[in-house]
């Protein structure tokens, strides 16, 4: 139930990507460009997700558990710190560059297009080795 | 270039938003997909595989809405070494970041994350500043 419920869910995020057109990443790189030809369809995706799930999160909150009886799992507050910023940071640069966050590079996949391919496959390649080598690098301020 | 797409971008939007709440109501969970991806790809199978189904949900939902309009647009501007920096980039800071769009932007904004909300801020910020340098300093792409 719960990963038919997961998939479910999955389902409808990819094709409200793919809706949205933010699995094109020129499109994801005009909303980027304010000094050029800007395209704001983004705002208005995330404006309107905003606005759905945060109808969500208040009904969430009012339940003792998720409806299949799961621990509502939402994150309490926490203070900022540097590697939530280096990390946004280097995201950022990443998504200018190509113009793919994760979930559209994994929803783009259904296109078949190489360049998403090799766009994920690098994605993986990032996420792995933070998790296996640079989360262990002794940096201050930037270790878990 | 691209034209401004309201409709489309409202619909896709709420469809979003609507699945990060059913993955909140029904599992009890947070719809970031870098944070899914990255416990999914340590541990594929791991609190019964719900991460895997949610992320092999993406590219099926994208084919639905393909064969629906007959086909996707995708025009990619950055060459392949371009692509494979990026994916790094989005890889690393991702992780070391613990969210993105998703994550931070839709349902760290909506449950009210002030860590969320500078996140946000912070990559649309040098998303914007690699865009400006890529398309306006090198005079690369549309």
């Amino acid at each position: 139930m719960r990963v038919l419920a997961a998939l479910v869910s999955g389902i409808l995020f990819g094709a409200g990507l793919a809706v949205s057109q933010m699995t094109n990443p020129a499109k994801v790189q005009a909303f980027l460009d304010v000094a050029g030809a800007w395209d704001p369809s983004l705002a208005l995706v995330m404006g309107a997700a905003l606005g759905v799930s945060s109808i969500a999160v208040a009904i969430a909150r009012q339940r003792p558990q998720s409806l299949l009886g799961e621990p509502l799992q939402i994150p309490p507050p926490a203070a900022l710190d540097l590697r939530l910023i280096a990390g946004a940071a280097l995201f950022g640069v990443g998504w200018g560059l190509g113009g793919f966050c994760p979930g559209p590079a994994l929803a783009g996949l259904a296109t078949g297009v190489p360049e998403v391919r090799v766009f994920t496959a690098s994605m993986f390649a990032g996420v792995l080795s933070y998790r296996w080598v640079l989360r262990a690098v002794p940096i201050r301020g930037l270790r878990e | 270039m691209t034209e401004f797409t309201p409709v489309s971008a409202t619909v896709g939007g709420f469809t979003i938003g609507l699945a990060a709440g059913l993955l909140l109501l029904l599992l009890g969970r947070i719809a970031g997909i870098s944070g899914i991806l990255g416990r999914a790809l340590a541990q594929p199978l791991g609190e019964g595989g719900w991460r895997l189904a949610f992320l092999v949900g993406l590219p099926i939902g994208a084919a639905a809405v393909s064969l629906v309009a007959g086909g996707l647009v995708v025009e990619v501007a950055a060459s392949n070494p371009v692509l494979v920096a990026a994916g790094l980039l989005v890889g690393v800071g991702t992780q070391l970041g613990s969210g993105c769009t998703s994550g931070h932007g839709v349902c760290g904004i909506a449950r009210g994350s002030k860590r969320s909300l500078a996140a946000t801020l912070v990559f649309m910020g040098s998303g914007a500043i690699a865009v400006f340098v890529v398309r306006h300093v090198l005079g690369a792409g549309p």
